[in-house]
């Protein structure tokens, strides 16, 4: 199976130029390599890193040093110091990133909202609404709040809403950060069948899960980050 | 043509000759480039700015020994500031005026053009208040001065769209933005839009002076003078249900005169010496 | 990707003393993006935005603006009358006060229509037409077609300026501070406006803005202004999740949240 994501050597320090400069580092030294089919699972203690290693996979946060490659159109792509436009066409065609919170922006509908990352890469209103709705129907939303804005929704649903939006778009990689985090056992379901499907058409994806069924339903590898050594990654039992 | 002596210890036409030298090169550049407006030294006249002074330098720089003069004011010969402004030229240069169109060489006029149609042997001489076309919309001279070196003329159509949206039809009725030449835009000077036809290929050479503003500019003989407009709103001239009182034309611009005070009205034919040369006629076969 | 940058901007300098203006500032800016400008005034982002729109000539650097023909441009080489013809028709500027960006004294359909009667058209109907379609695209009462923008709110004074820009489909918009001083609610339904826009018309932006929240919401890069210097660049969520520079880390820790 192809490799669709190399990371070599990665540290992450946040330095606070404002509070004296201190420093705190999240970790050092990482090695990682996701591939195509394959689930992994990013494992750790609160505080270990695990989102800001996907935030950075995301070009969301910036290494300290090291190196992160994704797979974009067929060759392997430096992300740190690449142009802004080569990140924002890999956001649009390549990597997919579901946060852990919905980033609401007022007075859009929910449909909108999900349908948004099918809208910029060029497919019209109409299909891009009609796909948007099969992921709502699938995800339990029902059709009376999708012409709402999500602000007013609960977290499980923007949640929902979230998902939604991220695998709107077959992205040969996927980034999921605590997706079942507020969902209940029938929604969380939903997801495992969604990132199955996500498996199965190619995608090479890493997530971070709590649920330990969860995580036991989709991994193929579990990576752990151990913060104060370097991290490994081993197969999921 | 004979000449009378001039008034003792003035200059032939009032102003000395380096001033008409200087408004003569002005008058040649506003020629070479038509509806342009040149700024002049503009000169003290004996009379106050919106009188008259810009069309009285421009009479005084081209007036000859050998011109006939005519003054007229609104179309007509005999209001005061024509008779005045004829009185002037005549005390200072002696040379011979008159009140017919036919025999004029230079004609001075206030806001009209003499319905007979003008010659190549003659010279129109428009007074004019405020030279720049824009000034309604665009306060500063400097801006206005580029919008015509870079031929930036939408908002002259926004008077006209203004006028549209407001009144259902264009609604100036004198003053009216004329393209010169394919290039400039140029305030024709307060005449009636009835008369803008006029302008458009006269044989005469028609010159225009701003006193107050100092500003020369001109149309050569033969050339293109169009109306601005909209393709859906075309340019028309004004037309009268009467005819003139007097000789009966139904062609003239006419002015409407208030006779007694119970409010009975007449229109009669603006222009003094159109008029009268009609009536002449119709007395003669009569 | 082989998409030619719409506007090329290399070593843009424009002082007026020591950290006053802006210094040696270069980017690329492509069909469709969005790039926010933000600093805090005096920062150097007014004057750099008139570099780049024409409108002040810089004392060094370069700016190219491929227009729609194609042709590679030099700003500064063009004459008056070109630089002139591309800000009416393949650009628009949106200021921040509807006031230098509107004649104030006509209708706001004839305000939309200058720009048409300026490149020829010459026909009633068709503008007036037109002027009512994008008065109801930027969402202003039709009804108000006559009056004059004095008679207009600020926000719709706003919008009017913004439809008189849009009204030549021009790539290229930059935008100064286009929803300051406007009441909470009227910026969001602008700033809703805008987006809506960039995105239909697939509009290239430079916006100016001392707002992250605006720069957060409309622009996908940033780029972070201090006296005159740019400190930080690169995509917007990146600039304020993960801002690596004192000033940004400052800016950013400095934003209130209701």
């Amino acid at each position: 199976m192809q490799t669709m994501i190399e990371v070599e050597g990665l540290t992450k320090v946040f330095t606070l130029h404002n509070q004296g400069g201190i420093q705190l580092p999240v970790f050092s030294g990482i090695d990682f390599r996701a591939r195509q089919r394959e689930c992994t699972v990013l494992f750790g203690e609160s505080g270990s890193g695990k989102s800001t290693l996907l935030r950075l996979l995301y070009a969301n946060y910036l290494p300290t040093s090291g190196s992160i490659r994704v797979r974009h159109r067929g060759e392997m792509v430096e992300l740190t110091g690449a142009p802004s436009q080569t990140l924002l066409d890999i956001r649009r065609e390549t990597i997919g990133y579901v946060s852990q919170f919905l980033r609401v922006i007022p007075r859009v509908s929910t449909l909108d909202v999900v349908a948004q990352p099918l809208r910029e890469r060029g497919v019209d209103q109409d299909r891009a609404h009609q796909r948007a709705g099969e992921l709502l129907e699938r995800l339990h939303i029902p059709e009376r709040l999708w012409s709402l804005p999500p602000g007013t929704f609960s977290g499980g649903e923007q949640q929902r809403v979230n998902i939604a939006r991220g695998f709107i778009v077959d992205y040969p990689i996927l980034l999921l950060d605590e997706p079942t985090a507020s969902l209940d056992q029938r929604n969380a379901s939903v997801v495992v069948e969604l990132i199955r499907e996500a498996r199965q058409r190619g995608s090479a994806i890493v997530g971070i899960f709590h649920d330990a069924d969860v995580r036991e339903a989709v991994a193929d590898h579990i990576f752990e980050i151990d913060p104060t050594q370097k991290s490994e990654s081993r197969a999921a039992s | 043509m004979s000449s009378s002596p001039i008034r003792a210890g003035y200059n032939f036409a009032y102003l000395d000759e380096q001033t008409k030298r200087m408004i003569r090169r002005a008058l040649l550049k506003a020629v070479a480039i038509p509806g342009y407006q040149v700024p002049f030294g503009g000169r003290e006249m004996p009379m106050p700015y919106g009188w008259g002074t810009g069309g009285m330098q421009v009479t005084a720089a081209v007036i000859g020994h050998d011109d006939c003069l005519k003054v007229i004011d609104q179309g007509a010969d005999d209001t005061t500031n024509a008779v005045s402004i004829r009185a002037f030229f005549r005390d200072l240069t002696g040379v011979e005026t008159t009140e017919q169109t036919e025999e004029a060489t230079l004609i001075q006029t206030r806001h009209r053009i003499p319905e007979k149609p003008l010659r190549e042997d003659q010279i129109l001489i428009y007074q004019v208040p405020i030279p720049e076309p824009l000034r309604f919309i665009e306060p500063s001279e400097v801006e206005t001065r580029k919008m015509h070196a870079l031929e930036d003329y939408g908002v002259m159509h926004i008077k006209l769209y203004e006028d549209i949206a407001q009144f259902g039809h264009i609604a100036t009725a004198y003053g009216y933005p004329v393209q010169v030449n394919g290039r400039f835009v140029m305030d024709p000077s307060p005449i009636p839009k009835f008369d803008n036809p006029k302008m458009d290929n006269s044989p005469a050479l028609q010159l225009f002076g701003a006193g107050r503003e100092k500003r020369i500019y001109a149309v050569p003989p033969y050339t293109d003078v169009r109306s601005l407009d909209f393709e859906d709103h075309p340019f028309e001239v004004q037309r009268w249900e009467a005819s003139c009182a007097i000789c009966g034309s139904e062609e003239s611009f006419l002015d409407e005169v208030v006779m007694d005070d119970q409010g009975h009205h007449e229109f009669i034919c603006s222009d003094t010496d159109y008029c009268r040369t009609r009536l002449a006629q119709q007395e003669e076969s009569a | 990707m082989s998409t030619q940058p719409l506007l090329q901007v290399r070593e843009i300098t424009k002082l007026y003393a020591a950290n006053k203006g802006c210094a040696d500032v270069s980017f690329d800016l492509y069909p469709g993006e969005v790039l926010g400008i933000v600093g805090e005034s005096g920062s150097g982002k007014s004057t750099l935005l008139s570099c780049l729109s024409a409108r002040l000539a810089p004392d060094s650097g370069s700016i190219h603006y491929h227009n729609r023909a194609g042709e590679s441009l030099d700003l500064y080489s063009l004459s008056e009358s070109r630089q002139r013809q591309l800000q009416r028709t393949e650009w628009g500027i949106v200021h921040q006060h509807a006031r230098d960006g509107l004649r104030m004294g006509v209708s706001g359909g004839a305000n939309i229509g200058e720009r048409l009667m300026a490149t020829g058209e010459r026909h009633y109907g068709n503008l007036r037409g037109t002027a009512e379609q994008w008065m109801s695209d930027v969402e202003l009462d039709i009804d108000r077609i006559d009056d004059k923008p004095t008679t207009y709110s600020g926000g719709m004074q706003q919008r009017l300026q913004i439809a008189r820009n849009l009204v030549t489909h021009p790539r290229l918009v930059f935008m100064d501070e286009p929803t300051g001083g406007l009441d909470v609610s009227v910026q969001a339904r602008l700033l809703d406006l805008l987006r809506r826009l960039v995105t239909e018309l697939n509009l290239a932006v430079v916006i100016v803005t001392h707002d992250l929240a605006v720069a957060r919401l409309l622009a996908q890069r940033l780029i972070v202004m201090r006296r005159g210097e740019v400190v930080e660049t690169g995509l917007t969520d990146q600039v304020l999740d993960d801002p690596q520079h004192a000033y940004t880390q400052l800016l950013v820790s400095s934003v209130l949240t209701p």
